[in-house]
């Protein structure tokens, strides 16, 4: 059963840019895809299109059995509450607390006297503690959000996305602002939290060895069409290629492998035992 | 045989440019010599040199002030500082949703109700409080609520101008970020917009507040209430003493709340 | 087998000010408090009011059905004396308020000369403009003169605060590589500061101009010229609709002002 399907999605900006050309596939449940492909070949928009922050200009996207394209007004917030998004800046409220950040997942989901007193429903509220602990900011939550650093508010954005208790995880760019160790970090901890939920993820990230590491699929997309669909082992140089253009692949390759080795890796072993 | 190019030239400004600004400052003081000669045509300039005389004469008699005439004045600086802080009031309650609606990027129509939300605070601000005044005592009568109100008035277009270009000038990432959740238009401002003006909605009362403050203590001279009323009296009688107690009072609340002021604006940011 | 662990359900935002719970339910006390004294004492004469609704509404008929012609001499004169009063106040004040600006910037002056130019701006500041205007009637006489040098003096606070605070606000490197160079003093502000400064000038200088212009309307109501007095009569006659078409030209000057500022502002960056 496919939690997303996707049918000839297309994108015409009212300059006349095509940013998406009838893109079509379809995501199964617990499945981590990966988005990539040179800047502006339309990644960052069909993301945005999945959940109508961008209105496409044709085709259908499908949760489920609803149509999202059709959406409008409270049926599409509804729709909303069901997807979570990661975004690159973290884009979280920087003067509000990390716990209210947090909450502010499940915004789609109480009232509005409820949101303004900050009284949640007690679930929430256990969930979002448990989510804090889960990656790592138990100590924090009181802290405003622009106390943080780097990583760790891309933390607290995949806890808000997670509290929403999503069908879907939209994650756009999330390494793009930090360091190799805490980009990793991230999205090993993306790729463990969609395992353990079974919850489907489309992951838009420029970087190509992250996204081989820490996906299920890749999906390659040029000048808004997709060129490649398939496992990350399958990127060969010719692949990547035909995505980016030209480039000494195996060079770029052979900078990463050191990587290999890193501590980082041998501890998170260590910790399943 | 060498050719020597011309040593080139350099000029801050093209001859065009300096021809065009020559003209600018001209007409700039053609313009200022001709409002002054309109204005001055019916001085008597008699009077102006007999200034210094003037001068020296009320100075004399300002000093030394009243002191004992702050007696009568306790009460009226009470209903001074509660026209201010009661207008203030009334001004952001008021303020507050005419901002949003004038701010381009939370109006609900940018063709109909932005310029309404516009053109009311154009109004509020071209009136100034004191004429507010004038106007609510003739249609009210006399008394501390036409003060309030005229003080109200006036706010609203002073804060409501400095909230929407804060509105205008939030980080829209935060906004997607809380609409992407499924949120409500209601819980966008309530999550996404408030926490980021709130220093600049604190900022701006504060200051309007402590500005209030000087104007209320002439609103009485229009008959609104407050320290103005002592101050029309004495100078109807010509007590300059009285008067400079007053002038004395007036700059001590000042002083107050401008210090006030200062650090609550500090402690926001 | 494992426990499942339990976390907390309930989670309250820390207060931001008044962290101390004692301190915050005091000040909220105190306010609480001061509100109902403060409204208290703004005695209201309902039934007065409930009359002067009348009044009321045929003023806002007079607004809406303006009369511009049966008093047309007395407002041109007014309205010429409002303008040419704003032009050349403007002009003084920012001729005054330039040196002492300069004079009162930390970065730049010797310490006597910043304390008195500072010292200048307080006093400026310090009291409401017809305040400054009722002293100067009475030591130059009734008319635009007093209202000229009025205004000027309000600027000299105005725009040399705001001008001192940008030269101290100044990067430091342009004024210390140009000083490094042997530069004298006036060079070092002509080439160093002036150029930093400039453009926010300017803005602050249209800025005052509109500022002027409002307080021109109003400080006629002391004799210091303008519309103000004009005003203030048609208010007394009862003849709404003058007064009417006065605050509409009022708020139509102050429309063309702020937009043909915008432009100059957006010309000189």
């Amino acid at each position: 059963m496919n939690v997303l399907k996707l049918d000839k999605l297309s994108k015409t900006y009212a300059t006349g840019d095509t940013a998406l050309r009838e893109v079509s596939f379809e995501v199964p449940a617990g499945q981590v895809l990966g988005l990539i492909g040179p800047s502006g070949a339309g990644k960052s928009t069909l993301i945005r299109c999945i959940n109508r922050l961008v209105e496409p200009t044709g085709g259908s996207i499908s949760l489920g059995d609803t149509d999202l394209a059709r959406l409008n007004g409270r049926a599409l917030r509804r729709a909303r509450r069901r997807i979570g998004m990661i975004f690159q800046e973290y884009a979280l409220v920087e003067r509000l607390t990390v716990m209210e950040n947090v909450l502010s997942g499940r915004l789609g989901y109480v009232p509005v006297w409820r949101s303004f007193l900050r009284r949640y429903p007690a679930q929430d509220v256990a969930q979002a503690f448990s989510l804090l602990e889960r990656v790592g900011l138990s100590d924090h939550f009181n802290k405003r959000a622009d106390a943080l650093s780097g990583g760790q508010r891309q933390r607290v954005g995949i806890a808000r996305a997670l509290e929403q208790n999503p069908e879907l995880l939209l994650v756009d760019e999330p390494t793009a602002s930090l360091d190799p160790k805490t980009s990793r970090q991230i999205m090993r901890l993306i790729g463990d939290a969609c395992r353990e939920r079974n919850l489907p993820a489309i992951i838009n990230i420029h970087d190509v060895m992250l996204a081989q590491q820490f996906t299920d699929r890749i999906i390659g997309l040029r000048a808004g069409e997709i060129v490649f669909d398939g496992p990350p082992d399958g990127l060969t140089n010719e692949i990547l290629t035909r995505i980016y253009g030209d480039e000494d692949w195996t060079a770029m390759r052979g900078e990463e492998s050191p990587d290999e080795g890193d501590p980082g890796l041998s501890v998170d072993l260590a910790e399943g035992v | 045989m060498t050719d020597q190019a011309p040593t080139p030239v350099w000029h801050y400004r093209t001859r065009n440019q300096t021809l065009l600004r020559w003209l600018g400052w001209f007409l700039l003081v053609a313009l200022t010599v001709y409002c002054w000669q309109l204005m001055n045509a019916n001085t008597i300039w008699a009077f102006v040199s007999d200034a210094p005389d003037q001068a020296a004469d009320i100075g004399g008699r300002m000093f030394p002030p009243a002191w004992s005439y702050i007696d009568q004045l306790w009460e009226p600086l009470w209903d001074t500082l509660n026209i201010a802080t009661l207008g203030t009031l009334i001004g952001v309650a008021v303020a507050v949703p005419v901002a949003f609606l004038a701010a381009s990027n939370t109006t609900p129509s940018k063709r109909f109700v932005r310029p309404l939300a516009l053109l009311l605070i154009v109004t509020s601000r071209s009136i100034n409080s004191l004429i507010w005044a004038l106007l609510l005592v003739a249609v009210i009568g006399p008394g501390l609520l036409a003060g309030v109100i005229a003080i109200g008035l006036r706010s609203i277009g002073f804060i409501a101008k400095l909230l929407y270009e804060a509105i205008e000038e939030i980080d829209f990432n935060q906004v997607e970020a809380v609409r992407a959740t499924g949120a409500s238009g209601a819980q966008v401002i309530d999550y996404a917009i408030v926490p980021q003006i709130l220093p600049a909605f604190w900022g701006i009362s504060v200051f309007r507040w402590d500005i209030n403050i000087r104007e209320s203590t002439i609103l009485g001279l229009v008959g609104a209430g407050g320290l103005g009323i002592q101050l029309s009296a004495s100078l109807a009688t010509l007590a300059w003493n009285q008067v400079a107690m007053i002038f004395v009072v007036i700059l001590g609340t000042v002083i107050i709340s401008e210090w006030v002021s200062a650090r609550v604006r500090q402690a926001v940011i | 087998m494992q426990m499942p662990q339990s976390y907390p359900t309930h989670w309250k935002r820390p207060p931001v000010l008044f962290t101390h719970t004692g301190w915050r339910r005091a000040i909220y006390a105190g306010a609480l408090i001061y509100l109902v004294l403060a409204m208290q004492s703004v005695e209201v004469d309902w039934q007065r009011v409930y009359l002067g609704l009348d009044r009321g509404w045929k003023f806002v008929e007079g607004f809406l059905t303006p009369d511009f012609t049966t008093r047309w001499r007395d407002i041109s004169e007014g309205l010429i004396e409002s303008l040419t009063m704003t032009v050349t106040s403007t002009v003084a004040g920012i001729l005054v308020s330039v040196p002492i600006g300069i004079g009162a910037s930390r970065n730049l002056a010797p310490a006597p000369v910043y304390l008195a130019c500072r010292g200048i701006i307080t006093l400026s500041r310090s009291f409401q403009e017809i305040i400054i205007a009722i002293l100067l009637v009475a030591m130059f006489g009734f008319g635009p003169f007093a209202g000229f040098l009025t205004l000027a003096f309000a600027s000299i606070g105005f725009l040399s605060k705001l001008l001192a605070e940008d030269i101290e606000a100044c990067d430091r490197g342009q004024i210390e590589a140009i000083r490094a160079t042997g530069a004298s003093w006036w060079q070092v502000v002509n080439y160093a500061v002036q150029p930093q400064v400039m453009p926010r000038l300017v803005g602050l200088s249209l800025y005052r101009l509109d500022i002027n212009f409002r307080e021109s309307a109003v400080i006629g109501i002391v004799g210091a010229g303008g519309i103000g007095a004009t005003l203030n009569t048609a208010i007394d006659r009862y003849e709404y609709d003058s007064a009417g078409a006065i605050l509409i030209i009022i708020i139509a000057i102050v429309l063309v002002v702020e937009y043909s500022s915008s432009y100059i502002r957006r010309w000189v960056q």
